[in-house]
């Protein structure tokens, strides 16, 4: 089904826009994905669990869970797009369509935008449209879920960004997903902040449009660097196998 | 000017340089540096606010200094790596990554004694004390994406690339940190920033600084030798090196 | 001198346990990786020199094969 696909990649360079080519590598990662549904249900059954484990683990009462419910959703969203990174690039590494991907005449670092934006529809926004219901269940009240759906909107896009720099450098190493994570999490750490502030400061009634700029600044700023670093990355790491 | 920056990169012309300024750089870091440090312990009058305990920065802010531009000039090597693939420049990215890791690790266990009885606690989440955990941090993930990748040129390139997006997130983590700090900290804490320095605990600071940077050149040269001569073990220059006896 | 004894500077009024690890701390750890580094280089270089000599025996320096053996040489390039 691999090659099936990325013969429609192939034919789709041929009529040369940047955009198409962008397009059909969008498309093809979204369909491969909805072919193995597991790897999509994954991120957001570990987010699920992880998210129960703070109730369990730390108190189920309600001035707590309102407190940092948050946190709580924004960290393990953190680490469920932590966790499906690892697949961003590992099956087109195994099959070599990244190698064709590289052979392409576009730009290599548009053909890894296109396919990070399509990790992020199909693991960010998945969790995004989770949240409001795992909001409940840690009693936060309809404005802060609100603002959280929203920082996560924004922010979630930026964790794959930067996540697939990670991916890209710790592709066809030994114990590569450890190595990712150790790599990644000191990058995530701003957005973090920003996130669970927006959320605070949303909570004490705060103004937060211009938390969210700010977020939007994050997002530019990934948007722009971000591929340029992953396509670097991502040839150095074919070089070396 | 070419032809220096050329030979700059050359393992060869870097051996016979660091040979020649070593002992000047080591003799110079630890005459500065034990200076600084029996003048900062000893003679240096104490701080009418904190008391003795004070005399922990002569090492607390040269630590902190080192690990600071450690990484910086990391960031600049990289940019040399992947822009000219000069080969000393990512010997030095390798050899001193290691050394930023102790210097940041010893700011910050500086850090957490002077806190104890300043702040009255070992740890505070306080912004710097902070955003040098994520350097730490920094580190651990530059050594162990060299240490796990094998071929040695694309472990190169591939540290390189990480350290520049990281020197790209350090003010944004700064930043960050910072915001966040004021956010949840009560202004209270805010005791890292000192009053106007007394010349007399201004100058040893100085002197160990000074030191310190010195002492990190010899054991940067050091280090780039030793990692020189594995890389280029097979080489006709480090073969008669070596059999001449020269170290 | 800013203390009168050497008792004193010891102690530092209370706050010398807290110095004097810091300074312990530093010591030990930059004193150890200067003598690691080092020792990592006299080792590395000796490794080197021995490979060299292993690979033309000059008499005097290579040592005395105690029976015979065929070598085969593999070469590494």
């Amino acid at each position: 089904m691999n090659a099936n696909a990325s013969i429609k990649v192939q034919s789709a360079q041929r009529s040369v826009g940047v955009t198409q080519a962008m397009v059909a590598v969008f498309l093809r990662d979204v369909r491969v994905a909805f072919r193995q549904k597991q790897d999509l249900l994954n991120p957001l059954l570990f987010f699920t669990m992880v998210v129960t484990l703070f109730p369990l683990g730390v108190s189920p009462e309600v001035a707590f869970l309102k407190q940092s419910g948050a946190g709580i959703l924004w960290v393990a969203a953190l680490l469920s797009v932590l966790l499906s990174l690892d697949h961003l690039f590992r099956h087109d590494f195994d099959d070599g369509t990244l190698e064709q991907l590289m052979l392409q005449p576009q730009p290599l670092f548009l053909l890894v935008l296109a396919k990070t934006l399509a990790h992020w529809m199909l693991t960010g926004l998945p969790l995004v449209l989770l949240t409001p219901v795992l909001g409940l269940m840690l009693h936060l009240d309809g404005n802060s879920v609100a603002t959280l759906c929203l920082t996560l909107l924004i922010g979630t896009p930026v964790l794959s960004l930067i996540g697939s720099i990670g991916a890209a450098l710790t592709l066809g190493l030994r114990s590569a997903g450890v190595l990712l994570s150790l790599l990644i999490i000191p990058l995530y750490i701003p957005v973090l902040i920003f996130g669970t502030g927006t959320v605070a400061a949303a909570v004490e009634g705060a103004q937060v449009s211009g938390y969210l700029a700010l977020m939007g600044a994050f997002l530019v700023l990934a948007l722009t660097l971000a591929p340029f670093a992953s396509a670097a990355a991502l040839r150095i790491s074919l070089s070396n196998s | 000017m070419w032809q220096f920056f050329h030979k700059l990169g050359s393992p060869k012309w870097f051996f016979g340089i660091a040979n020649r300024f070593m002992p000047w750089l080591l003799a110079g870091g630890l005459i500065l540096l034990v200076a600084g440090l029996v003048w900062g312990l000893a003679f240096a009058p104490k701080d009418y606010l904190q008391g003795n305990s004070y005399r922990i920065i002569f090492i607390h802010v040269p630590s902190a200094f080192l690990a600071q531009s450690i990484y910086i000039m990391m960031a600049s090597a990289a940019v040399v790596t992947l822009v000219w693939r000069m080969k000393l420049a990512d010997v030095f990215v390798k050899s001193v990554a290691p050394v930023g890791l102790m210097f940041t690790f010893l700011a910050l266990f500086t850090g957490a004694v002077w806190g104890k009885p300043t702040w009255g606690t070992w740890w505070v989440w306080d912004a710097r004390l902070t955003s040098m955990l994520i350097l730490l941090f920094l580190y651990g993930g530059v050594i162990a994406l060299d240490r796990s990748i094998n071929d040695e040129k694309s472990a190169a390139r591939a540290v390189a690339v990480l350290v520049l997006v990281g020197v790209v997130n350090i003010p944004i983590i700064k930043y960050s940190v910072n915001w966040w700090n004021t956010l949840h900290q009560p202004a209270t804490f805010k005791l890292t920033e000192k009053p106007a320095m007394a010349m007399e605990m201004w100058v040893p600071l100085l002197l160990s600084v000074l030191g310190l940077y010195l002492l990190f050149g010899w054991l940067a040269c050091l280090r780039m030798k030793t990692e020189i001569l594995v890389r280029e073990r097979r080489t006709r220059w480090v073969k008669d090196l070596v059999l001449a006896g020269r170290k | 001198m800013a203390f009168d004894s050497f008792s004193a500077f010891l102690t530092m009024e209370g706050h010398g346990p807290y110095v004097w690890t810091c300074y312990a701390v530093f010591v030990i750890l930059l004193a150890g990786t200067v003598f690691w580094s080092a020792k990592r280089h006299q080792a590395t270089y000796r490794m080197c020199k021995r490979s060299y000599e292993q690979q033309n025996p000059k008499g005097q320096t290579a040592p005395k094969a105690a029976a015979t053996f065929t070598r085969v040489e593999i070469s590494q390039d």
